[in-house]
């Protein structure tokens, strides 16, 4: 779960007040919103990012609104995927691990899996350096599930996608979320994505976020009693 | 990394339209190059010949020195133990100011780049002030600093006015100032995304700086040791203030030179400046080379 409670941001001559929303365990929310009204800024604000003037923030019931951003277990998706130039896929899959500290054996085959479960096995001696978009993206989205974090945070990540690459990810992101139970807070600014991958859409008017119903007919991956209320 | 391309062997199950790979498997990079057509002729020819007064300059300085000079006096620039001191100086100094100067610029550089600090304007114009000082002044200043009483005590245990560690001092106060706005430059291109990411991923502040920023910002420690290392090398007014000139002992090359031309001997001056001149582009290739290797990485 992701809940906001009247989350503050200042920034110089930016100013969000009183945000407040929630996203039940397991539900994949798309958030939606004009270019530069601060729908980035929430991200960074849930990811620890970005220091909030007033609020609080709970992921999975825990207040995470003091936390440094290794301690929130989520996983973050920027819009340019950001991998690490000197990396190579492998090593860029197996990081958070090797940031805990896990033994190789099993660095090594939650790599192999999340090479699997994102079709980038063949892609793993590679470093990031003319790997096209539809393949950073599925590194970068292996990178942030490859810890088992509870949240996944992505932004904007289809956005310089052909249509073809973004079809197929959307099959992806719903497959993933699926196959690790993550709750996602997806941004973006295309309609198309919340119809095909939004339970629940979220749009961010005028300094609040207010929730949206979805096109009738479009994909939800939980049936609505399975999904726990928010407090 | 071709070895692993995966495009002959691998079938794209997701069936993603990859863009176009060369045969490295790497993507097409767009185009930076415009093509010049007939009509923009006149134009791309002015910048040239403006270009090519520089560059003409450049060579013409370099290839009268070589003609000038007598090639038996630059044998005696190695047998000489007067300039072979010199010259030994130099490389030693200029080596260890360099590695002086990139020490202190990779901190100072990220903080000023990724953290926000009271006083940070004060701090950025401060770090300025080596680089628009005359050098004869920065000399003086340190002559100066050695006289108060902390820099009285620091020479009770090392000797620093008219000796070898105010050679490296004297270069590294100018050095650093460049190897400082090089690897500033250089944090700046890296995407502060990534050193984000590796926080969320569960590193410190300081992991991410060790296991991301820094491999990142190998390539920038090349420009920043290169222009150390030449700064260091060329520096002449604060060595001489500050170290003196006494031979076989704070004698560099830029000295022995100055030493030579007050002489009136211009055929030694032409020697030793000859020997740094190949120096100066054996260093250039040899950092060039090792800039090619970081970009590899």
């Amino acid at each position: 779960m992701i809940r906001l409670e009247n989350v503050s941001i200042r920034l110089n001559g930016f100013a969000l007040e009183n945000v407040s929303f929630c996203v039940p365990t397991g539900e994949y929310a798309v958030l939606m919103g004009r270019t530069g009204c601060g729908k980035t800024t929430i991200l960074e604000a849930i990811c620890g990012l970005r220091p909030i003037a007033a609020g609080r923030i709970y992921l999975m019931d825990t207040d995470v609104t003091h936390l440094v951003p290794g301690k929130r277990n989520l996983g973050l998706v920027p819009q340019d995927a950001a991998l690490f130039t000197t990396m190579t896929v492998e090593e860029q899959l197996g990081f958070a691990l090797r940031v805990r500290n896990r033994p190789r054996a099993e660095i090594r085959a939650r790599v192999e899996e999340m090479a699997q479960l994102l079709n980038i096995t063949h892609l793993l001696k590679r470093r990031p350096h003319g790997l096209s978009g539809g393949e950073r993206q599925r590194v970068a989205l292996g990178r942030a599930l490859s810890f088992r974090p509870r949240v996944l945070c992505l932004d904007e990540p289809l956005s310089a996608l052909d249509d073809e690459t973004r079809f197929q990810m959307y099959d992806l992101l719903k497959l993933a979320q699926r196959h690790e139970h993550v709750t996602v807070l997806h941004i973006s600014h295309n309609r198309e994505d919340a119809d095909h991958l939004a339970d629940r859409l979220l749009r961010l008017e005028n300094g609040q976020v207010v929730e949206y119903p979805l096109k009738p007919g479009s994909t939800c991956s939980l049936d609505s009693d399975e999904i726990p209320s928010c407090k | 990394m071709a070895a692993n391309a995966p495009d002959a062997t691998t079938p794209q199950s997701t069936g993603e339209a990859s863009p176009p790979r060369s045969a490295g498997g790497e993507t097409l990079a767009p185009s930076t190059i415009l093509p010049v057509r007939g009509p923009d002729l006149p134009f791309i020819l002015a910048l040239g010949l403006i270009a090519s007064v520089y560059v003409v300059l450049i060579v013409g300085m370099i290839s009268s020195t070589m003609f000038y000079v007598q090639w038996p006096i630059v044998g005696e620039v190695f047998t000489n133990p007067r300039y072979r001191y010199a010259v030994l100086l130099t490389l030693i100094s200029c080596s260890i100011t360099t590695i002086l100067s990139v020490w202190i610029a990779v901190p100072t550089a990220y903080l000023m780049t990724r953290v926000d600090f009271p006083g940070k304007r004060l701090v950025d114009a401060i770090l300025d002030i080596p680089i628009v000082l005359p050098p004869l002044v920065i000399g003086l200043a340190l002559l100066m600093l050695f006289q108060t009483p902390p820099g009285r005590f620091l020479q009770g245990y090392v000797r620093f006015t008219y000796a070898i560690p105010g050679v490296i001092l004297a270069q590294f106060m100018v050095s650093s100032a460049f190897a400082i706005r090089t690897m500033m430059a250089a944090f700046a291109e890296i995407n502060p995304r990534q050193e984000q990411v590796a926080v969320t991923l569960g590193c410190t502040r300081a992991q991410a700086f060790w296991w991301v920023v820094l491999p990142e910002a190998r390539r920038g420690m090349v420009p920043a040791a290169t222009i150390a290392w030449a700064r260091a090398m060329g520096e002449f007014g604060p060595v001489l203030v500050f170290a003196g000139t006494t031979p076989m002992r704070t004698e560099v090359m830029p000295t022995s030179i100055f030493l030579e031309l007050q002489v009136g001997n211009l055929g030694m001056a032409a020697g030793i400046a000859i020997v740094m001149v190949a120096l100066a582009l054996a260093v250039l290739i040899l950092m060039r080379w090792a800039g090619h290797g970081a970009k590899m990485l």
